[in-house]
């Protein structure tokens, strides 16, 4: 076995490393993060210069990484620096136009050239793609889509959306320029920065990307991928939360002495790092399970949500317990690490909902084998 | 045993529920209800409500113009006008400085301050905290040196609650830095008016402006403002943050928050049935539920001890905790409930008047923010490792 990164990857997470360092430090964040599009189009093209999106993707289609654990370096380093804007939605339409072989659109994406936004969940459908109600219908030579998507990322200031709609044959998806006719956005900033939009269709017309009635398996095995980039992410934001929380635990005097000298407080943080560590080898799995087959690859990126979002806000609120009233600041960098992790908990299905697919994978694997 | 209420407490009860249904705006109740902030005036008008009705100040003496109900009464109280979302009795004067002043305050400061809690004169603030003295109160260093016919206060306090409203401040003090720190601590009433005294505003990791920086330079506090003797604060001090504990727990608020919880659970449907029906947010409806209906009679068991004169310490530590274990799990579960609609940040929505359109089910819009702004509840008022030292040390003798 080799847990290390290996010397390309170890490079890239270096470079990505020391750029957001330098040129994104918690001022600059904050700023961005919470204001006009809630995330920055300059920094954007920087790191897509830096190749922090060509990662995301195989070489085959114009990448050159695509490994479950090139993503999760590359979301790993972005949580590190909270950074915001659209990388989820850019790995999950962009493994999407991948599958359907449609290189020349994700090329302008990997370019940082077309900036893509990923519309699949709705008020309703609670994570679950067989709930979704957006309709797509053959029109002419081309389609149009009639619906509504909840809380796309970035819906306000992408170029076009990836969109998953039914058809007659079922699940399917479709590229939509966003400034395209009936498009409506209503968009936001987030809780813990960035922004979304609730994005309204109405006869808009749309590109079908790959096969109608297809997508399913395809938006699985993408979501499977985004869940192992959150896993990442996840675990980073602990790692930041968790050294900060030691920092102030070995200079912040009470009653005389450093508050990490109390026996209850050390505790607390012995068990916080072990679940962190727990917490990084689901991430490690749901990475390593990527390549396997089906109901492998939904279980183990299933279980490090479930290990994320639990590991997560115990790693969030203890963080901001220990800290007392300053951990509850908007100025501490703290506060916002915190913001992040329990968000994440909110994306792409929450710890109950992958807890019950789990047990649902665990029975359908059963009645395989039987 | 018998859990029941008396007949008289039912009957008086029931005139607390009339009392609301007649005198509580349903504009105030529905900015609760929504979780959008209150204004000073509307703060400021429930209290003249309650105070019309004598009810202000309920856990006062009769002759300040208290009440003189039971405990009990007075859990019926909280309880009702929680579950009427009516806005909560700001503490600061009604049951932090006036107890003080009650107890240790001249016959003067009495007859000139008291009044003044009750008609709204007065916005009091706590200058308790500082930057270094939070767990550990008694470090404290604000500095106040006699000068003739005052003391000139120099110093730092923090998350000061509202202070941006606050007239008044009863603030902390050290008078003396020989012997034990606890008794060189001055108890004194600061005119927020006066030169040299700037309050500078603390924003939330939830956006919200609630708390505050003070800053105190060259303060000059007539000698008449301070309360009791010199050097022995540190008793008044305690006093205040041990007096009126019948509400700690906050379990009206929490049986009202359940009560919107469940409504949602029952509407919000999730994987094509109500969220009541997924079997782990049931499981954990369940445990919060049961929770706190234990928490209920906790509370009314710490309440018939006190009744009966003893002085529940620990048990009031005991409440603390899990009341806002409680509490805080409520906010988890509202978040979790709203699913991908916990993630809008609309801060606008949450000042009253906001027309705007709301962003998935208008429940959902402050559920996040009230999650994490609802963090402090285990923080401030003596931290839960502060109340579990209490508890270690006073009932279990370790």
């Amino acid at each position: 076995m080799d847990f290390s990164l290996g010397e390309d990857r170890q490079m890239l997470v270096d470079s990505l490393s020391r750029f957001l360092a330098d040129k994104y430090p918690f001022a600059t964040r904050t700023a961005a993060a919470f204001e006009g599009t809630g995330w920055s189009r300059a920094l954007w093209g920087q790191l897509a210069e830096l190749g922090a999106i060509g990662a995301l993707f195989d070489e085959s289609v114009g990448g050159f990484g695509g490994s479950p654990f090139d993503v999760g370096v590359v979301f790993g380093e972005l949580g590190r620096a909270l950074v915001t804007g659209p990388w989820l939605a850019t790995l999950q339409a962009g493994h999407v136009l991948a599958a359907a072989g449609l290189t020349d659109d994700l090329a302008a994406v990997i370019a940082g050239d077309v900036l893509i936004g990923y519309a699949e969940e709705e008020g309703d459908t609670w994570f679950d793609p067989a709930a979704i109600e957006t309709r797509a219908t053959a029109s002419g030579d081309g389609w149009v889509i009639d619906g509504a998507k909840a809380v796309v990322a970035c819906a306000g200031s992408v170029d076009r959306l990836l969109v998953v709609a039914q058809t007659e044959a079922g699940l399917s998806t479709f590229l939509v320029e966003r400034d395209a006719p009936g498009l409506t956005v209503h968009d936001y900033l987030l809780v813990d920065g960035g922004s979304a939009g609730d994005v309204t269709f109405a006869a808009t017309p749309a590109r079908l990307v790959g096969v109608a009635g297809e997508a399913g398996p395809v938006i699985e095995a993408a979501r499977a991928l985004g869940l192992v980039a959150l896993a990442w992410e996840g675990v980073a934001v602990m790692d930041v939360l968790r050294d900060q929380t030691l920092d102030y635990l070995r200079t912040r005097k009470q009653f005389g002495i450093q508050i990490g000298k109390f026996q209850a407080l050390q505790h607390r943080m012995a068990t916080i790092a072990l679940e962190i560590e727990q917490a990084r080898s689901a991430a490690i799995n749901a990475a390593d399970s990527f390549s396997a087959d089906r109901i492998v690859r939904e279980r183990a990126a299933s279980a490090a949500k479930v290990t994320i979002g639990k590991a997560g806000s115990l790693a969030a609120e203890e963080a901001i317990q220990m800290h007392g009233g300053i951990g509850m600041t908007w100025e501490l960098a703290l506060s916002h690490y915190a913001k992040r992790l329990m968000m994440i908990g909110h994306e792409l299905g929450d710890e109950d909902y992958h807890l019950a697919r789990y047990i649902e994978l665990g029975r359908e694997r059963i009645a395989e084998e039987a | 045993m018998d859990l029941k209420f008396t007949p008289e407490e039912e009957a008086f009860r029931d005139e607390v529920r009339t009392f609301l249904a007649e005198k509580l705006p349903q504009r105030l109740s529905d900015k609760m209800r929504k979780g959008q902030h209150l204004t000073k005036a509307e703060h400021e008008e429930w209290h003249a409500i309650l105070n019309a009705r004598g009810w202000l100040a309920n856990h006062w003496p009769v002759d300040w113009g208290g009440t003189g109900w039971t405990v009990i009464q007075r859990f019926i109280f909280e309880t009702e006008t929680a579950l009427a979302n009516a806005p909560r009795v700001l503490p600061f004067g009604l049951s932090m400085i006036g107890p003080v002043l009650l107890k240790y305050g001249s016959e003067e400061q009495k007859r000139k301050w008291l009044p003044r809690i009750l008609d709204g004169s007065d916005w009091w603030c706590q200058g308790y905290s500082e930057p270094g003295a939070g767990s550990d109160l008694a470090s404290l260093k604000t500095s106040a040196v006699r000068d003739g016919d005052h003391y000139v206060v120099n110093g730092q306090k923090t998350w000061t609650t509202l202070g941006q409203y606050a007239n008044m401040m009863f603030c902390l003090v050290r008078t003396a830095t020989d012997g034990k720190k606890q008794d060189g601590i001055s108890f004194l009433l600061i005119d927020m008016a006066t030169p040299g005294i700037e309050v500078r505003p603390i924003r939330l990791l939830s956006g919200d402006h609630e708390v505050n920086e003070v800053f105190f330079t060259d303060v000059r506090v007539p000698v008449e403002n301070l309360v009791g003797e010199e050097n022995r604060g540190w008793t008044y001090a305690k006093y205040l943050l041990t007096y009126e504990r019948t509400n700690i727990a906050g379990v009206g608020s929490s049986m009202a928050a359940l009560g919107d919880l469940k409504d949602i659970a029952r509407t919000q449907r999730r994987g094509g049935r109500p969220l009541a029906e997924d079997p782990q947010f049931a499981a954990r409806l369940a445990r919060l539920e049961i929770e706190l209906e234990n928490m209920k009679t906790t509370n009314m068991r710490v309440l018939a001890a006190a009744g009966a004169g003893a002085a529940p310490v620990a048990e009031s530590s005991m409440l603390k905790i899990r009341g806002t274990e409680i509490r805080q799990t409520i906010d988890d579960l509202m978040r979790r409930a709203a699913g991908t609609y916990a993630r809008p940040w609309v801060p606008e929505s949450f000042e009253g008047g906001w027309n705007g359109e709301p962003v998935g089910p208008e429940w959902a819009g402050p559920v996040a923010t009230q999650y994490f702004n609802n963090r402090k509840l285990s923080i401030f008022g003596g931290s839960n490792e502060v109340q579990r030292e209490i508890i270690t040390k006073a009932i279990l003798e370790l």
